[in-house]
C-alpha cells in the first residue's frame, strides 16, 4: 500500500540507497540490543525463580580458605572474597609479567640463533622451536610440573646454598628482606642513581655526536648503580636485614617461598611462547632487504652498528605486532595453571570461590572482564610503541 | 508492509515463552533416562571400573532412582563432575540429581538454589599422612603442607581447625581428588585432607597403601547426600523417598535376594506397603506402586549397597559405625513409608 505512494526517483525513505543503508544498520543494532536484553532478562528471571542468590555482595563475605601464594597480606580466617580476587589477579599478573620477560629474552636469542651462520647453532634452534611450538601448552605445563616435583628432593634433603637459599619440592626458598626505618634513604639513593645514569647516557650520546669521543658508559653506570645505594646503606646504619628460611618440623619457616607451581608454569609458558617470538624475530630480521646491510657495510660501519642502527630499527617494525599477540597469548594461557593448582585468577576465583559461593554468572563475568582489560591494556601499550616505531612519512 | 512485518517479527520474539523447565520428574520419564551427576572418581562412591562401568554407593543411588522412576536401573546417564563444577551443572539443569558425596551445609542449601534431599552417608573430615613422618595425631601437624581439593567444605574446615588449635599450615589446592593423592605421592604435601571415606578410597590407590595412615581425629561433620534443584517439590520427594526406601528395606530385612519371596508371602504390613502390594505411596509420589520393589530387586537395600561398595565386601573396608541403622547403634533413620 505504502509502496505505491513512494516516488521511484530514489528520494524516498526506503528507496534511497543511503537512507536504506542507515535504516538497516539501525534495524540490525536494535535487533542485537533486543536479543541481548531478552536473554539477560530471561536469565535473571530463571535465576530468581530458582532461588539462587544474585549480586556482588558476596565479595564482602569471609573466604575462609588457605592460598599457597599471596602477594598481599591474606588471612585465612578474616580475608574476604574480594581479597581472594585481588590475590588471584596479582598472581596472574606476576606470572604473566615474568613470563613475558623470560619469553622475550629466550625468544630473541633463539631468533638470532636461528639465523646464525653456524650450522649447529641454527639447527639446534630449529629443533627447539619445532619441538616446543608443536606440543600443546597444557601438556607442557603438566610435564614441567611433574618434572619439577620429581626432580626435587623433600624439604629435609633440600639442595642448600650458603644455608640461606634452599631448593626442594616445596619450592625455592630465599631470604626475605626486612626494611627497617632508614631503608627509605637506600631506595632514594637507588632512584637517584638511575636518574643519574639516564642523564649520563644522554650526555655521552650528545658528546659522541658532537666530538666522536667514546665514553665507557656501561662500566660507569654499573658502578653508580651499585656504589651509591651501598654507600647510603652503610651510612644509614644497615637498615635492611633478612629473615632466613629455617627447617622447623616438616617444612621451612620464614623467608620467601617461590612455589613449584609458579616455577613449572613460568618454565612452560616462557619456553612455549619463546618459540613464537623467535619466529617473529627471525621473520623481522629477514624482512630487512639485503641491500641495506650491504650498503651499511660498504660505508664501513661496524657489524654492531649495522645491527643496532640499520637492521634492528627496520626489523622491529615487523617484529612488534606479532610479538604483541604472543604477549597476549601468554597472559591468557596462564589461566591453564588451574591444571597444576597455581593460585591464579581462574583457579582461585572462578574455581574455588565459584564453588564456595555458587554465583557462576557474576564470578565468570568478573573473571572475563579482567582478562579483557589486561589484554586491551597490553595491546594499547604495544600499539603505542608500534606507532612510535613506525616509518614516519616526511 | 515492511513495518507490519517488523512488528510481527518483534511480536513473535516477545511471545516466545521464557526458557523454563516443566517438572523434572516428567522430563526424566519423557526422556526415559536419568541424568545423574557423580564424581570424577571417588572409590567406593562413584568411580568407573576397568570395564568403564560406574560403581559405588552414589552410583547405586542413581540406579535406585532410575529403578523407582523408570523401572530400569540401567537407564542412567552418568555425568562425572569435579567438586567445582557440580553445583553449576545441577543449577543449569545439565543433571537431574547430584549424587556426588556432597556435604549438606546451610550456605549451600540457602544460597545456591538447591535442596539437599537427605543424608545417605555420615562422614567426617580426616587426615592421611605418610607413616614415615612419625605423626600420630592431627595436633602434631603444625606447619605441615596439605593437598586439598578446590571448592570443598574441607578447605574451610582445615582453616577452622588450625585456627582453633593455634597452628599454621600451607595449602596446595587441586581440582580433583585424584590430583591431591598424586601431589601427595610426589611429596608436594605432607598430608592429604578430605572426608574420611574418600581418604580410605584414595589410600588404596597408593603404590603401597600400608605406607600411609589415617589419623584418628575427625575434625568436622560431613553429612553427604543427594541434591536437587530448589522449587521442584515432586522431584525432591521422589529423591528423598528413594533414599528412605533403601534404608527402610534394610530395616525390614528385605534384600535383593529375598524380595520376590517377600512380595509373595510376607504378611508383614510394613513390607507390603514398601513393596506396593498394599497402599499407594508410589502413586502419591507420581510413580508406579512397585517403585520400591524395583529399587530393592534391581539395586538392593542400603546394607547391600554399603557392604559391596565401601564396607566389608569392598577393598576400602570402612566400618559402618554412624551409618548403621538407628536400632543398631547408628543414626540411619528412615522415615516411615505408609
Amino acid at each position: 500500500m505504502t509502496n505505491k505512494q513512494l516516488p521511484v526517483d530514489g528520494k524516498g525513505l526506503l528507496n534511497n540507497p543511503q537512507h536504506r543503508a542507515i535504516f538497516f544498520q539501525v534495524f540490525a543494532l536494535a535487533l542485537v540490543v533486543f536479543f541481548a536484553f531478552y536473554f539477560a532478562n530471561n536469565m535473571f528471571d530463571n535465576i530468581e525463580s530458582r532461588g539462587i542468590t544474585t549480586g556482588f555482595s558476596f565479595l564482602d563475605n569471609t573466604a575462609g580458605f588457605g592460598i599457597s601464594q599471596t602477594l598481599i597480606p591474606y588471612d585465612d580466617g578474616t580475608s574476604t572474597f574480594m581479597d581472594v580476587f585481588i590475590v588471584g589477579l596479582l598472581n596472574t599478573i606476576l606470572v604473566s609479567v615474568l613470563g613475558i620477560i623470560f619469553a622475550s629474552i629466550i625468544g630473541l636469542l633463539l631468533g638470532v640463533a636461528r639465523l646464525s651462520s653456524n650450522f649447529l647453532i641454527s639447527k639446534l634452534a630449529l629443533v627447539y622451536i619445532e619441538t616446543f611450538r608443536n606440543i600443546p601448552i597444557l601438556l607442557q605445563i603438566l610435564f614441567w610440573y611433574n618434572v619439577v616435583l620429581a626432580a626435587l628432593p623433600g624439604p629435609r634433603q633440600s639442595f642448600a646454598y650458603l644455608d640461606s637459599v634452599f631448593l626442594n619440592n616445596r619450592g625455592l626458598l630465599l631470604p626475605e628482606p626486612i626494611f627497617q626505618s632508614g631503608s627509605g634513604a637506600v631506595l632514594v639513593a637507588f632512584v637517584l642513581a638511575i636518574a643519574a645514569i639516564i642523564y649520563l647516557i644522554r650526555w655521552s650520546r650528545k658528546r659522541h655526536d658532537d666530538t666522536g669521543e667514546e665514553f665507557p658508559i656501561i662500566k660507569v653506570s654499573l658502578a653508580i648503580l651499585i656504589l651509591a645505594p651501598t654507600l647510603v646503606y652503610f651510612i644509614a646504619g644497615q637498615p635492611i636485614t633478612a629473615i632466613y628460611p629455617e627447617l622447623k618440623g616438616f617444612n621451612f619457616r620464614g623467608g620467601l617461598t617461590i612455589i613449584p607451581e609458579l616455577l613449572a608454569l613460568l618454565f612452560a609458558l616462557s619456553i612455549y611462547t619463546a618459540t613464537y617470538i623467535a619466529e617473529a624475530v627471525r621473520a623481522g630480521i629477514e624482512a630487512v632487504p639485503k641491500g641495506q646491510k650491504e650498503a651499511a657495510k660498504s660505508l664501513g660501519l661496524k657489524d654492531y652498528v649495522i645491527l643496532t642502527k640499520v637492521v634492528l630499527p627496520q626489523a622491529l617494525r615487523v617484529i612488534i605486532p606479532p610479538v604483541i599477540n604472543q604477549f597476549l597469548n601468554l597472559t591468557k594461557n596462564s589461566s591453564l595453571a588451574t591444571a597444576i593448582g597455581y593460585p591464579e585468577l581462574v583457579t582461585l576465583f572462578s574455581g574455588t570461590t565459584l564453588n564456595q559461593v555458587g554465583q557462576a554468572i557474576e564470578i565468570i563475568l568478573m573473571t572475563m572482564a579482567v582478562y579483557l582489560t589486561i589484554s586491551i591494556l597490553i595491546s594499547l601499550l604495544l600499539n603505542w610503541v608500534n606507532a612510535k616505531m613506525a616509518i614516519k612519512g616526511r | 508492509m515492511k513495518v507490519t512485518k517488523l512488528a510481527l517479527l518483534l511480536g513473535l520474539t516477545a511471545a516466545v515463552p521464557t526458557l523454563s523447565h516443566a517438572g523434572t520428574l516428567e522430563d526424566v520419564i519423557k526422556e526415559d533416562v536419568l541424568k545423574c551427576g557423580v564424581s570424577t572418581g571417588i572409590p567406593g562412591f562413584s568411580a568407573a571400573d576397568s570395564n568403564g562401568e560406574w560403581k559405588g554407593l552414589d552410583v547405586d543411588f542413581c540406579k535406585s532412582v532410575a529403578s523407582a522412576v523408570l523401572g530400569d536401573a540401567s537407564k542412567v546417564k552418568y555425568f562425572p563432575l569435579t567438586a567445582k563444577e557440580r553445583f553449576t551443572a545441577l543449577q543449569s539443569g545439565e543433571v537431574d540429581v547430584l549424587a556426588r558425596a556432597t556435604t549438606w551445609t546451610a550456605t549451600r542449601d540457602a544460597s545456591l538454589g538447591l535442596n539437599f534431599a537427605g543424608v545417605n552417608y555420615y562422614d567426617g573430615q580426616g587426615f592421611l599422612v605418610s607413616k614415615s613422618l612419625g605423626v600420630n595425631s592431627a595436633k602434631e601437624l603444625d606447619g605441615a603442607t596439605f593437598c586439598i581439593q578446590a571448592g570443598t567444605t574441607t578447605e574451610l574446615n582445615l582453616t577452622d581447625y588450625f585456627k582453633a588449635n593455634g597452628m599454621e599450615y600451607k595449602a596446595v589446592t587441586y581440582d580433583t581428588s585424584g590430583q591431591t593423592i598424586d601431589g601427595f605421592k610426589k611429596g608436594r604435601c605432607d598430608a592429604v585432607t578430605s572426608d574420611r571415606s574418600q581418604l580410605a578410597g584414595l589410600r588404596i590407590k597408593l603404590d603401597d597403601p600400608t605406607s600411609a595412615i589415617l589419623l584418628p581425629e575427625t575434625i568436622s561433620k560431613e553429612p553427604l547426600g543427594p541434591v536437587v534443584r530448589q522449587g521442584d517439590d515432586a522431584w525432591f520427594n521422589v529423591i528423598r523417598w528413594t533414599m528412605f526406601a533403601t534404608i527402610e528395606a534394610e530395616e525390614l530385612g528385605v534384600s535383593s535376594s529375598n524380595v520376590d519371596e517377600m512380595l509373595k508371602s510376607s504378611a508383614n504390613p510394613g513390607i507390603k506397603r514398601l513393596l506396593g502390594s498394599s497402599g499407594k505411596t508410589g502413586e502419591d509420589l507420581g510413580l508406579k506402586n512397585d517403585w520400591a520393589y524395583q529399587i530393592v530387586k534391581q539395586v538392593g537395600n542400603y546394607a547391600e549397597s554399603y557392604d559391596l561398595n565401601v564396607g566389608k565386601d569392598s577393598p576400602i573396608q570402612i566400618e559402618r559405625s554412624l551409618n548403621k541403622l538407628w536400632n543398631d547403634g547408628g543414626i540411619m533413620y528412615p522415615m516411615p513409608i505408609r
